[in-house]
Formats: C-alpha cells, structure tokens, sequence
C-alpha cells in the first residue's frame, strides 16, 4: 500500500519531538516487557542454563545443543504431533458450532436473538479459572451431573467413572471445555459479519432460484471470508498455546496425554530446572506458530489497511 | 397462485427446528453457569448426594460464609484488586498519549508504531513465562506485586492502544480545532473537548483491561512462589481444591464470587462486546 503523503503544511519543518514523547512510554514498555524477555530466551535457548546458573549466573553457550536434545527426543514429538491433534479438534470444532450458531442467531427474531446473544456473552465473561474449576466438578467422579446424568440414561458404565485418571478421557474434557469457551466469540464475531451482508443479495439469489446451500456457499461466505478467516487463525493461536485451562485440570497428565507445548515448556523449565529446554521448546513453539501468525497479520492488514 | 397467505400455526412448525436449536444453545452456554451458582447454594449433604436434583431443594449460605472465611480471601481479594487497578490505570495513561499521537499527529515511524503495537497484542505470554521468571529473578522482583503490575500493564497496553486510537478518530477534529481558534491551547482543547466525549470508550476500554488482568493465571501462579501473602484470586482459586478437599460447595461459592465482577462487567458491556470493538482482543 503506498504511503499516504504527508499535508504540504508539515513538508521541510524542523523536527518536532512532541508525538515521539508522547509514544515514548509505550515504546520503552515493549522495548523492556516484551522484547527484551523474549532476546533473553532466544539467548538461553543457545545456553547451558540449569539450576546452578540460575544462582550464579555464568551460562556457557552451547550452540545448537538444547535443539538438538530436543529434536532427538522422541517425547517431544510426542508432544507436538499431540499439539496438532489438539489445535486441530479445537479449530475445527469451535468454527463448525460457531457458524451454526451465528447463522441461527440471525433468523431468529429480536426476543431470541437478545437471550442467545446474553448467554454467548455471559459464557465468554467466565473467568478461565472459574470455568476450569467448574468443569472439573461437573464431570467428578463420584457426585459429578455428567455420571450421574449417564447413569440415569442407563450407561451404567459410567457410575463412579474416573474421567480424569484416562488420557482420552481427560483430553475430550480439555476439548470440550476450549469449545465452550471460545464459540461465544467466534460466534459473535461472525454474527456481526453476517449482519453486513446487504439482504438485496439473499432476495436476489432466491429469486435465481438458489436453495439455503446455494446461497450459503455462493453469497454469504465469500463476502464474510476476511472475517471468518481472521476468526480462524486466530482460534489456531489461541489453541495452540491453550495453557491455564490443562494447568489447572490436569498438569498435562495423566501421562503425557494432555502434555501440549506450552505446557511441555513450562513443565521442563519451572518444574525440573532445565530452562535452557524450556527456552528452546518455547522458541520452536514460537516457530510452528509463526505461519498461521504472518497469516492472520495479512489478514488484519487487509481489514485495517485503510486505517493505518 | 391460489394460496398466499401460510397460517401462522404452519409458519410457527416450519420454525420449530430454528427454536429448538436456540434453546439447546442457550441451555449448553448456560447450564455449567448455572450449576455453579446452584451448587454453591446447595448444603453439603445435597450436593454429595446421588440424586441432586435441578433445582436446590433448600438454600444455604453456608458455602459462601466458608469461601469468605478461608485463610487469606480478604488479602487475596485487596492484592488482585490492587494489581489490576494500578495495570489498567497505567496502561489507560500510556496508551492515551500513544493514540492521540496516532490519531491526531503525522510523524515519520507511525505506521511502524502500529505495527509493533499489533505485533505486540498477539505476544506470545506463554512463552515468555520462563524469561520473564528469570528477569525477575536476578532483579530481586520476584513474589512482589509490583512484578504481576507491570505484566498486566503490558498485557493490556496494545489493545488499549488500538481502541482508543479507534475512539480518537471518531472525533471529528474540528470540534478541537474550532477551540484552539477560539484560544485554547492544543492540550487544552484536547482536554475539554475530546477527552469528555471519549470518556465512555475510556470506560469500555478500562473494563475490558481489568477483566484480563483480573482473571491472569499464568504469570501469578508462576511469578508468586515463597511469598504467600502477595497472591491473587485466580492464584487462590486453582489451590481451593487442595486446601478444602472434597468440599465442592465452598469451591463453587468460591468461582461464583470470582466470576462475579467479570459477569456483571461483560453484560453491562453487551452492547460493546457484540457490536464487534473487542474483535481480536479480548480472550475471556
């Protein structure tokens, strides 16, 4: 996009240091909160940085050695093809239900339309933790409404069934709580995205002749395609470095079998010492993310282009 | 044509489907809330009870009583309180100056600017939790609150940037322009004209700010080790199992009174949350 000329009033006047001033603050924040602990792990990913130099403080650099331990591990493999696994249920799951329910929201009358709207708003106001919390009690063991509820239905297998003690089970329970979670955004977002859509177009397509698929697919999505694309790179974000939620539930247990990166970083790092490990799992982390994050950027650009 | 005009009893069936589905979607946003609230009123021999019933058949206090008398709640509630406000209220200053210059003033690196200040609203936290512990670590600013201030100040700052930079623009700067004809200084003009007209953003803005810091996990488990005394609820919450064991009442009166400021925030906020300006930056 080309830049937009500055007015001819400002052309050949002397410096003026008064916006500089002004963003000074902004900028020194960034410079110290952001990037500078991000130089700081990139750096102690090239290290040798265990407890002792924690304490001390004269880290030896070793290269390439913390990636190559890692990419050696079959463990960490392990926890990246679960990453995938987990980013991509997520994804797939919160943009199918999140588009269902935008498109209902916006056939349904005023009175329906408030209430959906106040309950996907109320569910996106609840705190992580609180959630977390809350999911861990409706599917307890042995007083949960879950088991309970499927006992009632006669899946007497289910009586006193320990959720949390299985892999599957604990990471479908992750699944569904991000779900949970997250459609009321993507729902709402792309709610508002349909109402832009000018009704001429619905009217004309009907009268073409052109059944609910058909319009759906020929008139609807490609005029909210932006929005619904910025929706989905950002959930892959959000879900790939889903990390309170598995913290709180399980610690990435039991095993490995909720074990993602992000929590594989902070594991390595905080609970064994090894944060030359944690860094560089941080950083290869940072690396896989980094395609689905140019995209989303030169989806934001487009959309505020104009604006810049 | 003969038939025009459907009966209404046909066109109610035909929507049948579009009513049913909106109910079960209410019914799954709602129902966990909901059983929170509701397991939080239950006495305890309810709650451990096979058949609990939808509705409580008696109603307690008792629940919340304990969760407000656990060890610590009153100080746990003063530090997140604490942290939160003075956050907000930084990065409500800071991000003030930064979009009036964005909005208002041409300078060379502007553009650069807000592509840093986006750039930075999708910083990767997670990953920066190991850095950030060491940081603090050889500073001497672990266990300290001040610590988990200037986290949430950034964590807020670029968003806040964006919107009110949005909210700036939306000011005609005529209105400013015509004061400073009439003799007012640019500060002044800003001050008595936009700054009353940017208020309410300001409000919104600063509401969402205090939910993200408010509900901040990560960075207070982590940053808070040896000095109990200076955690937060979202901290004191995660351990509520540990300390109060199978007393799933408490720890539902607990996430109630810890939900309830952001629930009231968000739906005093509706109109601001569905009408789109939190697109991208807030997660709940």
């Amino acid at each position: 996009m080309p830049a937009r000329p500055s007015p001819p009033a400002h052309r050949g006047r002397r410096f003026a240091p008064g916006p500089y001033l002004l963003i000074a603050p902004a900028v020194l924040g960034m410079l110290y909160l952001l990037l500078y602990p991000f130089g700081r792990a990139l750096l102690i990913s090239f290290q040798d940085f265990r407890l002792r130099e924690l304490i001390k403080g004269d880290a030896e650099f070793v290269g390439l050695r913390n990636y190559q331990t890692l990419l050696g591990d079959p463990r960490f493999w392990d926890v990246v093809r679960r990453t995938f696994l987990f980013m991509a249920v997520n994804v797939v799951a919160i943009m199918i239900l999140a588009t269902l329910v935008a498109l209902m929201t916006e056939r349904l009358g005023k009175i329906g339309r408030t209430v959906v709207l106040s309950s996907l708003v109320l569910v996106w106001a609840v705190p992580v933790v609180a959630a977390t919390t809350v999911f861990q009690w409706l599917f307890h063991s042995q007083f949960g409404i879950v088991n309970e509820t499927l006992t009632d239905l006669g899946f007497d297998s289910f009586e006193e069934y320990t959720w949390f003690a299985d892999g599957r089970a604990a990471f479908a329970i992750l699944v569904v709580l991000i779900v949970w979670q997250s459609v009321p955004f993507a729902a709402i977002t792309l709610y508002s995205a349909l109402t832009t859509v000018p009704q001429e177009l619905y009217e004309s397509a009907r009268l073409d002749g052109a059944g609910a698929a058909r319009i759906f697919r020929s008139v609807t999505f490609p005029l909210v395609r932006p929005i619904f694309m910025l929706v989905v790179s950002l959930e892959v974000i959000w879900t790939f470095k889903a990390f309170v939620q598995i913290w709180v539930m399980t610690r990435g247990g039991p095993g490995d079998a909720t074990t993602i990166l992000p929590v594989y970083a902070v594991q390595t790092a905080l609970a064994n010492q090894r944060y030359d490990l944690g860094s560089a799992a941080s950083m290869l982390t940072l690396l896989l993310m980094s395609g689905v994050l140019v995209l989303y950027f030169r989806q934001l650009f487009r959309q505020e282009g104009e604006h810049l | 044509m003969i038939t025009t005009r459907r009966p209404a009893s046909r066109r109610r069936l035909r929507r049948l489907p579009l009513h049913a589905a909106a109910a079960l979607t209410v019914t799954v946003c709602l129902f966990p809330v909901y059983w929170m609230v509701s397991t939080a009123f239950r006495p305890s021999r309810d709650i451990q009870s096979y058949e609990p019933g939808l509705i409580p058949r008696e109603w307690t206090l008792d629940h919340f009583r304990t969760a407000v008398q656990a060890d610590g709640f009153a100080l746990f509630w003063r530090n997140s309180v604490l942290v939160t406000l003075s956050a907000v209220l930084l990065a409500l200053v800071v991000a003030l100056a930064a979009a009036y210059a964005v909005a208002r003033l041409r300078w060379r690196g502007r553009r650069q600017f807000m592509l840093a200040v986006f750039i930075a609203q999708m910083a990767p936290w997670e990953s920066l939790v190991i850095p950030v512990y060491i940081i603090s670590r050889d500073t001497n600013m672990l266990d300290r609150l001040p610590t988990l201030t200037l986290v949430y100040f950034m964590i807020t700052l670029p968003f806040t940037v964006v919107v009110l930079r949005g909210f700036i623009a939306g000011i005609p700067p005529e209105l400013e322009e015509a004061a400073q004809v009439d003799g007012c200084t640019r500060v002044g003009a800003f001050r008595r004209i936009a700054f009353p007209l940017l208020a309410p953003g300001l409000m919104a803005t600063s509401l969402f700010g205090f939910i993200t810091a408010w509900n901040e996990f990560t960075y207070a488990n982590f940053l808070i080790i040896k000095q109990q005394d200076s955690r937060t609820l979202p901290v004191w919450l995660s351990s509520f199992q540990t300390t109060f064991g199978t007393d799933w009442g408490a720890t539902m009166a607990a996430s109630t009174l810890f939900a309830l400021p952001a629930l009231i925030v968000f739906l005093a906020l509706q109109r601001h949350v569905t009408s789109g300006l939190t697109a991208g930056g807030v997660k709940g």
